[in-house]
């Protein structure tokens, strides 16, 4: 069973919608057993960062999920703010990531070209192909919608698993170990999201 | 991202789907969440959902029906109908919508729209603009409400959205709404070239092949239809129909 972390930012519906699609049934839970029991996890979230960790903590769920990802070594799936909750900190805001991924979130430069933010649409991605989560994309490049002001940054790039342009080449998604982190939104990206989302499933 | 932006446009009235002919006689066409997953399976790359009844009535927002679609979509969508401040913004994105349509055609709405660019972001605000044909075939400025638009020049409106800053502008051609006769090339592309903002044009589509023209002939940035993407043949038979992914690809910008 899959958990979708809720910790009451935006509507989680058609996340568990496509899973279902996919034949996964996938619960939407803050509760302890359920997380600390669910083969997978799946930490979404659109807002703001400091509401992100704020409402982390204030769930009391820092803690069960750092059983659950960094003992247990459940696989889990960051998306978009929940992505970037995963790394040490953010220029969003002044709370401390989860710092499960050494990195950081950056605002869009745009002194470097003249990008508009939030960078908002469907956009192609450069891929590792043999990473787990892009295998069998149904084309190349296979394309994510996007919604987001700030990006990951990375000193040690081997986390990077895919780069997107917008302005300029940025990372879209990271793993380390059994942690997963996307910026675009599958549940958002037909397709392309259901291949990512079967992916992650078929993850042993 | 050259990939031609093709957007089916549904319209809602008392949570049925409708279709409308010059803004008028609407037509059930079937049920949104049956429409919005038949669009799943055909790949499309995003909708714009516009609520008739809430726009012309003022009715209240229909934030049960809204939440059904986006928890269904596996697309961005984008919703209008009645909105008219940011506190319904606010309701309408925490739903899971990525995109709000905003009926700018009385002078009112410009200080909302500003408001409304400077809390969500240009990217989150769509303005739509209803033009139609005067009694001396000058295209204007349209409204529903019976307070009229000081500005009647579609150019000169487009300029004031665009320094508004409004994310896009979509231009909705009353007199062609429904008809399936093409778009008015020569208006889109007139309005399409006065700003610098993307335009989404709609009215008139018939098949793929006005899709092509308007995006290829003109400075559009979207092509949107109603009709096309609900009716089949000439008696207008409900069938919700998308090109794929292949004849999409084919229309190069």
């Amino acid at each position: 069973m899959i958990c979708i972390i809720d910790y009451g930012l935006g509507n989680l519906g058609s996340l568990q919608n496509m899973l279902k699609r996919i034949g996964e049934e996938a619960v939407i839970s803050s509760d302890k057993n359920t997380i600390l029991s669910a083969t997978k996890l799946i930490l979404p979230g659109v807002g703001t960062f400091d509401t992100g960790m704020r409402n982390l903590h204030s769930s009391g769920l820092i803690e069960i999920l750092n059983e659950a990802v960094l003992i247990q070594h459940k696989p889990i799936l960051g998306i978009c703010l929940g992505a970037q909750l995963m790394l040490n900190e953010s220029e969003e805001g002044t709370e401390k990531g989860l710092s499960w991924v050494n990195g950081k979130v950056v605002l869009f430069n745009q002194s470097v070209t003249s990008i508009k933010v939030p960078h908002m649409g469907w956009n192609n991605l450069k891929h590792d192909h043999s990473n787990p989560l892009f295998k069998d994309m149904p084309e190349n490049p296979p394309r994510f919608y996007f919604v987001h002001k700030y990006h990951f940054s990375f000193a040690e790039t081997n986390y990077i698993t895919s780069t997107c342009q917008y302005g300029y080449e940025f990372p879209a998604s990271y793993q380390k170990n059994n942690i997963y982190g996307v910026q675009f939104h599958p549940e958002k990206s037909h397709q392309f999201g259901i291949r990512l989302l079967k992916n992650f499933i078929a993850i042993k | 991202m050259n990939r031609a932006r093709v957007i089916p446009i549904l319209l809602l009235q008392n949570s049925g789907l409708y279709k409308t002919v010059k803004f008028k006689d609407a037509k059930y066409v079937g049920d949104p969440i049956n429409a919005v997953r038949i669009f799943n399976e055909k790949q499309c790359d995003e909708l714009i959902f516009i609520d008739i009844l809430a726009t012309k009535k003022k009715q209240e927002i229909n934030y049960n029906l809204i939440k059904e679609v986006a928890t269904e979509c596996f697309m961005p969508l984008a919703y209008g109908g009645g909105i008219s401040n940011l506190t319904e913004i606010e309701n309408v994105l925490k739903l899971g919508i990525e995109k709000v349509v905003i009926n700018s055609a009385f002078f009112d709405n410009i200080v909302f729209l500003k408001d409304a660019v400077k809390e969500f972001a240009s990217s989150t605000i769509v303005a739509s603009v209803d033009i139609k044909k005067n009694i001396w075939g000058k295209q204007c400025v349209f409204s529903h409400s019976d307070k009229k638009s000081s500005i009647t020049d579609p150019v000169a409106y487009l300029k004031i959205l665009e320094d508004v800053g409004v994310g896009e502008i979509m231009v909705n051609d009353v007199d062609r709404d429904g008809t399936m006769t093409g778009y008015d090339l020569d208006t889109i592309n007139k309005l399409s070239n006065s700003v610098n903002v993307p335009v989404i044009a709609a009215g008139g589509c018939k098949d793929l092949d006005d899709i092509k023209k308007v995006l290829q002939l003109t400075h559009a940035s979207a092509a949107a239809a109603g009709s096309f993407f609900v009716f089949q043949g000439k008696h207008r038979a409900v069938l919700i129909s998308y090109p794929s992914p292949e004849e999409i690809n084919l229309i190069k910008k």
